[in-house]
């Protein structure tokens, strides 16, 4: 006992020493940040993409960062609690990769107002909690090119998790991407409402397969789609990460995503003093969407198409819902000449043209 | 027709880990054990299968030791349930929680790795029957297997005597124990055997079905396997026509929603539960039945010497 108080003195003493002898040794700590995730790391999906671009900010900024993460937090009482411990020990900035971690972020945030926090694909934001998201549906575009020319059947299947809008701008762009290259396209839709149940997922892919779709894609988090394609010989393309070692022959690219760049400017900014709280929606332009490495499969000039779609969306010549947006009722929705705005896009609910079946209702 | 064909081939893939660990469940609660760890010892099995297989590249290894581990935790089970007599539905639970957990350590390895779909097996001439041949008899060899676990299952409860020993240790173990039956040791018996069974069960799964590894993938079918055994009222067949059952509407609901039908994604996503539940209880609703095949000492500890 006696000996734990000498230490803990020492400890306060060599505290007092640090402060009182200035700022340099100060400017040797490094910063800490924290990571909260909603699922297990793993080896392909959402929570994966984050921790590589952990990974990618520990590589650029070395010794000036120290991070700490904590995986398979769900969302609700818990992720407060592991939010309020990264505060509460030191972290000065805190990601929190999950949209249920919305309220509980902000909640925190008020009680720490000098960490500073950025919560992914929410919508709430504070003096020291902005947030960021990214434009999937910029790939799901460029995916769509290559699925409307590799397929024979002219029907690709999608497997959704649930009808939310961020999964309804990816059938949608998927299925405009695609009809623009091949305009007798069409695209069915499974739901499994689950975000995560390789079985089902496999058996959606599986059942669309068997309805005449020659090329799979999903808004799910198992590779099982990918492999339920290659079992059956046709195409699929991966989503969130490169899928490519579960269907070799069967994987033409991915939509990935790229967070490394944005969380090392984001420390940055934290270590320079600069940060300012904002809503980042990046897209393939800010180097948050990329395509995984396309399969040798696809002819060069299907990849120069897509390649051209590509620098024309980063250019911000080409909109994946640039007009004439036409739903599926034929009820225009972005004019000619026009591209959706961001509001717009943000809460959209409905199937555009060639998507086949109706939306489930709320 | 095509089309029904198709649901009914995805129908038995879907259904057969559900027999597998419903069927064992059977046994156990028949010995009037209740595990509720299904579906930890499904998990437990599904890792242990996935890396016997990506190790030696045999699938029936990867079998038998999916079946070895989920025997192993229906040992511990047993151990704390039947030996140590512990609260059985907290001692299940527990082995749920545990399995879901272990089965986690151990595949984190195992995340990146990728199987090849093992081929299915075409029965020579059944095959090629018109319609059945399809259905039934080009699935995988567990498939099969199934069936055959099943054809015992129900000879064993029914027509063989160490059957009907193990049904009255389920109804009164007082009485089997005045008649010099071990109840204890028949209890871990049957304990083993549904842990087993589970494990195939879990096998099946990341071997064969979705041959991948990923944390939790059972996604509830261990919990929905329990509540099978109850809604059939503990007989063989209706867990069988359960298991199928709720596999197929799984299986034509996609159907339904890919060929555009115009119903609520989540009115067709519960079917799957509305419906084996509704015709489980239509057709076991006769309550003298249920007393009959339900085991009286289900979920109660027993006492050697009390």
């Amino acid at each position: 006992m006696k000996g734990s108080m000498f230490a803990r003195g020492g400890a306060a003493l060599g505290a007092a020493a640090a402060l009182a002898f200035g700022g340099a040794a100060l400017a040797q700590q490094p910063l800490k940040i924290g990571f909260v995730y909603v699922s297990p790391i793993g080896d392909a999906g959402w929570t994966f993409q984050h921790d590589s671009g952990r990974k990618e900010m520990e590589k650029v900024l070395g010794a000036k960062v120290a991070t700490k993460y904590v995986e398979n937090v769900p969302e609700g009482a818990d992720a407060e609690r592991v939010i309020r411990e990264f505060a509460a020990t030191g972290h000065q900035l805190v990601f929190t990769t999950s949209f249920g971690y919305m309220n509980p972020t902000v909640k925190v945030a008020k009680a720490f107002p000098k960490v500073n926090f950025e919560h992914a694909t929410g919508y709430k934001r504070d003096k020291n909690v902005g947030t960021y998201n990214a434009r999937f549906y910029e790939g799901r575009y460029l995916t769509g090119i290559i699925a409307g020319k590799m397929t024979k059947s002219n029907v690709a299947g999608y497997v959704g998790a649930y009808p939310i809008p961020e999964v309804l701008q990816g059938i949608n762009a998927f299925t405009r991407g695609m009809r623009s290259v091949n305009p007798k396209a069409e695209v069915r839709v499974i739901w499994v409402n689950s975000w995560y149940d390789p079985g089902r997922e496999r058996e959606a892919a599986m059942t669309l397969i068997s309805q005449g779709a020659d090329v799979i894609t999903q808004h799910t988090d198992s590779t099982a789609p990918v492999q339920a394609a290659e079992e059956k010989g046709v195409y699929a393309f991966g989503y969130h990460s490169d899928m490519s070692k579960y269907g070799p022959k069967a994987h033409l690219t991915a939509t990935t995503h790229q967070w490394g760049a944005f969380y090392t400017k984001v420390a940055q900014d934290t270590l320079a003093g600069k940060w300012q709280p904002s809503n980042i929606w990046g897209g393939i332009k800010d180097g948050m969407i990329k395509l995984a490495p396309i399969n040798p499969a696809v002819p060069k000039d299907v990849r120069d198409l897509a390649a051209k779609a590509e620098s024309e969306i980063a250019g911000g010549k080409l909109h994946p819902f640039g007009g004439p947006v036409k739903d599926q009722s034929g009820k225009e929705r972005v004019p000619a000449g026009k591209s959706m705005p961001d509001d717009q896009l943000a809460v959209m609910d409905y199937y555009v043209e060639g998507v086949v079946g109706q939306l489930p209702k709320k | 027709m095509d089309t029904l064909i198709a649901i009914l081939i995805a129908t038995v893939g879907a259904g057969t880990p559900l027999v597998f660990a419903a069927l064992g469940e059977l046994v156990v609660e028949k010995s009037g054990v209740l595990n509720l760890g299904v579906e930890g010892m499904m998990l437990v099995g599904a890792i242990a299968a996935f890396a016997a297989t990506s190790a030696t590249g045999n699938m029936w290894l990867g079998v038998a030791a999916g079946m070895v581990a989920g025997a192993g935790m229906a040992l511990v089970f047993g151990v704390l349930a039947l030996t140590l007599q512990a609260n059985q539905v907290a001692a299940g639970l527990a082995l749920t929680i545990f399995g879901v957990g272990l089965s986690a350590f151990v595949g984190k390895p195992y995340e990146s790795v990728a199987l090849q779909a093992p081929q299915v097996l075409h029965v020579p001439v059944l095959a090629d029957l018109p319609v059945l041949g399809p259905i039934l008899f080009s699935q995988q060899p567990l498939v099969y297997l199934s069936w055959v676990l099943f054809a015992l299952v129900a000879w064993f409860l029914y027509k063989s005597r160490s059957g009907l020993v193990l049904r009255s240790v389920g109804e009164s173990p007082t009485s089997a124990n005045a008649l010099g039956y071990p109840v204890i040791g028949i209890r871990y018996l049957a304990t083993l055997f549904g842990g087993a069974m589970a494990g195939v069960g879990g096998a099946y799964l990341s071997i064969i079905y979705t041959p991948l590894w990923v944390e939790g993938m059972t996604a509830g079918r261990g919990w929905i396997a329990l509540a099978l055994v109850v809604f059939a009222t503990w007989r063989p067949a209706r867990v069988l026509i359960g298991a199928y059952l709720f596999g197929g509407v799984t299986i034509t609901q996609f159907f339904a929603q890919g060929a555009g039908a115009a119903i609520a994604s989540q009115l067709l996503s519960s079917l799957p539960y509305l419906a084996t539940i509704v015709v489980l209880v239509l057709i076991s609703r006769n309550p003298n039945l249920i007393r009959l095949n339900a085991p009286v000492s289900l979920g109660k500890s027993y006492h050697p010497g009390g």
